[in-house]
């Protein structure tokens, strides 16, 4: 049950099968194409500030799934079809959260070869950007599948769930931004400990939500 | 059906829609064999009352109990809009295990829609995709909310056989329906029956 439900997720989440799913990669990549344009071509302001870019961009991206995230399937009635066949929440949920991450993450990494190309980041800075994209997406993707659960019963739940998640992403952004502007690596283990830490504690929260939201 | 027999019972039952109290100490008991229609005006609580019995939301006071796996049937019917109809109904085959799934595709008459995405469908042709999905899974427990609402006269006569098909063989009905039902031996309440009085405090 567990994989046909990974299966569908993913098929509804993952780009170029899912409806516009491909669209936070091209939104972080066109981010990271207008950054150049917009404070000039020089190559090492653009090297100072660009890994700041890039993680302000993986974040923005984040936020663009959310709508679709939860809420969709509330409406639908799907989560109550697979509840009266035992299924529980926070299975569910939790593969939801592995469908969101692998929708937006892998593409995201990938997409960061030419961001960092277009901002001029290189060797060890790059490896630093990388890694830390790696330990930070799965965070960013259990704060979005939270909040995304928490506001689908709400009318402008869609506008809210960006605004949250913001300050919530504060720590990862901290930490990944951060070792990239020192060029410590030591940061990394930080957002990887506060992903692990928000990538078990989401399906609970999330679940809770969901039966939350059927009670309304 | 399943060895032990299948049975659905709900004692000193009382749901709430926001603050407002729908129905209390209602209580009954179905076995094996046993359909049931639950009559009530609009808002009355009759969707209300079936979800708290599929056991989706937790009922104000009073208990559900049951024997049984069971489904329901509703205005939601979890088929992804965007897909084709055959393959949304792909996906709740695999989840249910089930390996025959032409026999309900055919008696519902599904085949000429399997190609056409579930959100281009008609309020008659998504309930008998739902009842479809229903009958793959062979649950004993059925709950139907409204299965016969925006559906013509010939299908309506095929939901009530399969309604009486599946009691017949042992299963179990709960029926929240405005229209007759033509199913032998079936009882039937109002759910007005257990409103509470304007003024009574109930606790």
């Amino acid at each position: 049950m567990i994989l046909a439900l990974l299966r569908r997720d993913l098929a509804q989440f993952f780009p170029f099968t899912g409806s516009g799913a491909a669209l936070p990669t091209v939104f972080f990549v066109a981010v990271a194409m207008l950054f150049p344009f917009a404070v000039g071509p020089d190559v090492n302001l653009l090297a100072r500030t660009g890994g700041g870019v890039v993680w302000i961009a993986a974040l923005l991206a984040a936020i663009l799934p959310l709508e679709k995230l939860v809420a969709r399937d509330i409406a639908l009635g799907f989560f109550d079809q697979l509840k009266l066949r035992g299924a529980t929440e926070e299975a569910m949920m939790a593969v939801r959260l592995l469908a969101h991450w692998l929708s937006f993450g892998p593409p995201l990494l990938l997409a960061t070869f030419p961001a960092a190309a277009l901002l001029k980041i290189e060797g060890e800075s790059f490896s630093i950007l990388l890694l830390g994209l790696l330990a930070g997406t799965p965070g960013l993707a259990a704060i979005g599948l939270m909040i995304a659960a928490l506001t689908a019963s709400l009318r402008a739940g869609a506008a809210l769930s960006g605004l949250l998640l913001i300050p919530l992403a504060l720590p990862i952004l901290i930490f990944g931004a951060g070792a990239l502007a020192r060029g410590d690596p030591v940061s990394l283990g930080f957002v990887g400990a506060i992903s692990l830490g928000l990538v078990a504690i989401a399906p609970f929260a999330a679940g809770a939500a969901i039966r939350a939201a059927r009670e309304g | 059906m399943q060895a032990p027999s299948p049975f659905l019972a709900a004692e000193n039952l009382a749901c709430r829609r926001g603050e407002r109290l729908l129905f209390r100490k209602f209580a009954f008991r179905l076995e094996s064999g046993a359909a049931c229609h639950v009559m009530g005006a609009n808002g009355a609580g009759k969707t209300t009352l079936l979800r708290a019995l599929a056991g989706l939301t937790t009922p104000y006071a009073g208990s559900v109990t049951r024997g049984g796996a069971l489904g329901l049937l509703d205005e939601r019917t979890g088929l992804d809009p965007d897909l084709p109809l055959g393959k949304a109904l792909d996906f709740w085959e695999r989840i249910d295990g089930c390996t025959r799934p032409e026999g309900t595709i055919t008696i519902l008459g599904l085949a000429p829609l399997l190609e056409v995405p579930v959100r281009f469908l008609s309020t008659g042709q998504k309930k008998r995709a739902a009842l479809a999905a229903l009958l793959n899974r062979a649950v004993p427990i059925w709950l139907l909310d409204e299965p016969l609402s925006g559906l013509d006269a010939e299908t309506i006569a095929k939901v009530t056989a399969l309604i009486r098909l599946h009691v017949g063989g042992g299963g179990i009905a709960l029926i929240a329906s405005h229209q007759p039902l033509d199913v032998p031996g079936m009882t039937s309440f109002a759910i007005e029956d257990y409103a509470p009085a304007p003024e009574e405090d109930y606790a």
